[in-house]
């Protein structure tokens, strides 16, 4: 579904990606794990088209995405949750909601979809005329998960959705990205640091050096495999 | 008592005026952090736009009230024209830029502005048709406030309430405020950041072209200069309230004009600058961010 072909992304003169290629199928879970810097925030800004690769082409359903307008991008169906949140801290939670599907049309499928989210985090419905920065930072995940889902992605990207959160809350978060992959099919392609609950909830991975792919296989053979279990997973 | 009245609403109508102006500069600062010093230049346009129009209109015998109306429609359309190229022609191309580089290009733009009407009309002050009448019900309170400061507060405020709502409760008012508070992420949820951005310094050169008109046709005269000196003191009350923030603006623009009005009928009126900009320096000293500011860490 989404596939992205030897990309090369540069930082002015800094080439950040050195030749990525990541293939994504329909309703899989795709997680990318590696060190800090090693290029995984950049692969998800170039797909987004906010740092728009310099040399190869990213493919979705075979058309090309390339170089096309971040807006133009999720128009398309790639929704991205960023590192950070990016919560806008003085719009309302339901600012922050209603931001989310503003490519949107419909009213009645907007509210469906905000009933929706507000059943996924019942905490958001007590928060809904709250300003965004107010919020905790689990709350504020789960919140930026939830926009992103206003939008009705097909492919949901979800960079680092457990940084600095307790592991009660990363349980609940990373359980909610299963369901919204059952549910509704959802494509998700994760980007994580925290290597072991990222591969146990995926179905492949892609390990990331220095800008480039070094290693990709199924979840469960890399979870097994020697390398990235002294590298990533601490053991 | 009287007195005192009397520079209070004299105060307020200025303010109200800087305040009108100061938007422009705090809106375009808030959403590309770049202070627009040709933004003068877009009032005083505006106003030289109403006086060409007011002359053909006078004409064509019209008079005083509809020609106000089509003289301020028109400058409106010609300022907003002029703020969406300026955006466009001068700092577009240096979005991603030092930030010293827009700022030195809206220097050469202010002056660029100020010559380019300079030649083309004159360099000498143009009389300006007074086009707010005397309204008879304003005869018990004349010696407090006249017809023009009513005409001026009245047009302000439902500006500055016609703003809110736009910015408050519309869409493309959100699309702002999220643009303003994170502008990759707004582009993330599919905001055209550059249609905003647009749409920013037209809603901007509106307001300037609103307040040229109403000055020049209180002040009764125009030149070329007008804009640089309106721009400096409404520059000042977006830093005083705080810039970037829209209630800011209004409220340094009123305390500024306050401040005038007062130092000017009980001080003199030949130390009002003195006294307007040390306020300033006292409010920057006591509060760096401003009045409403908000200080925001750098973040990296």
């Amino acid at each position: 579904m989404l596939k992205i072909q030897n990309i090369q992304t540069y930082y002015g003169n800094i080439q950040a990606l050195k030749d990525v290629s990541i293939e994504i199928a329909e309703g899989e879970i795709v997680a990318l794990i590696g060190a800090n810097g090693a290029g995984k925030t950049t692969t998800l800004m170039s797909i987004c088209g906010i740092t728009p690769p310099r040399h190869g082409d990213i493919l979705l359903d075979g058309d090309s995405i390339k170089g096309l307008g971040a807006e133009k991008i999720v128009e398309r169906g790639i929704v991205q949750v960023p590192e950070g949140r990016r919560i806008f801290p003085d719009l309302t939670v339901q600012e922050n909601l209603e931001m989310g599907a503003f490519l949107r049309k419909n009213k009645r499928l907007i509210q469906q979809d905000m009933n929706y989210v507000m059943t996924l985090f019942p905490i958001l419905e007590k928060r809904r005329t709250q300003l965004g920065g107010t919020l905790s930072g689990g709350e504020q995940q789960m919140l930026a998960i939830s926009r992103a889902l206003m939008a009705r992605p097909r492919v949901l990207l979800l960079d680092e959705p457990s940084l600095g959160l307790a592991p009660l809350i990363i349980k609940q978060i990373f359980e909610i990205i299963r369901q919204i992959n059952k549910e509704s099919n959802t494509t998700i392609f994760l980007v994580e640091q925290n290597a072991n609950q990222a591969l146990k909830l995926a179905d492949r991975g892609y390990v990331m050096e220095n800008g480039r792919i070094s290693l990709v296989d199924s979840a469960d053979n890399l979870l097994a495999n020697d390398d990235v279990r002294k590298a990533y997973l601490g053991i | 008592m009287e007195y005192f009245l009397q520079l209070f609403f004299g105060g307020l109508t200025r303010g109200s005026i800087y305040a009108l102006i100061a938007l422009g500069y705090t809106m375009v600062y808030g959403i590309i952090q770049l202070i627009n010093f040709a933004h003068g230049e877009i009032y005083m346009i505006g106003a030289f736009v109403a006086l060409i129009v007011a002359g053909v209109c006078t004409i064509y015998g019209l008079s005083g009230v509809s020609i106000l109306i089509l003289a301020g429609v028109i400058a409106i359309i010609y300022s907003c024209a002029y703020g969406y190229t300026l955006e466009k022609v001068a700092y577009r191309p240096l979005r991603g830029a030092p930030r010293l580089s827009p700022l030195i290009s809206a220097i050469g733009m202010s002056i660029f502005l100020q010559n380019y009407v300079l030649l083309a009309q004159t360099p000498d002050f143009l009389p300006f048709p007074r086009l707010i009448p005397d309204f008879d019900f304003m005869e018990p309170v004349a010696h407090i406030i006249g017809s023009p400061e009513l005409v001026i507060l009245i047009t302000t405020v439902v500006t500055m309430i016609l703003l809110t709502l736009l910015i408050k409760k519309t869409r493309v008012g959100k699309a702002m405020r999220a643009t303003q508070q994170d502008m990759n992420m707004a582009r993330l949820v599919g905001v055209n950041v550059d249609r905003i951005i647009s749409l920013t310094f037209i809603i901007g050169s509106a307001l300037a072209a609103i307040g040229g008109v109403l000055v020049a046709s209180y002040i009764g005269q125009v030149n070329f200069y007008i804009g640089f000196l309106a721009g400096v003191k409404a520059f000042t009350a977006a830093v005083l309230g705080g810039i970037g923030s829209i209630p800011g603006a209004v409220l340094g623009g009123l305390v500024l004009g306050w401040a005038e009005s007062f130092a000017a009928g009980y001080i003199s009126s030949d130390y009002e600058d003195v006294f307007t900009f040390g306020l300033l320096v006292l409010i920057l000293i006591l509060r760096p961010a401003g009045i409403l500011g908000k200080s925001h860490k750098q973040k990296v």
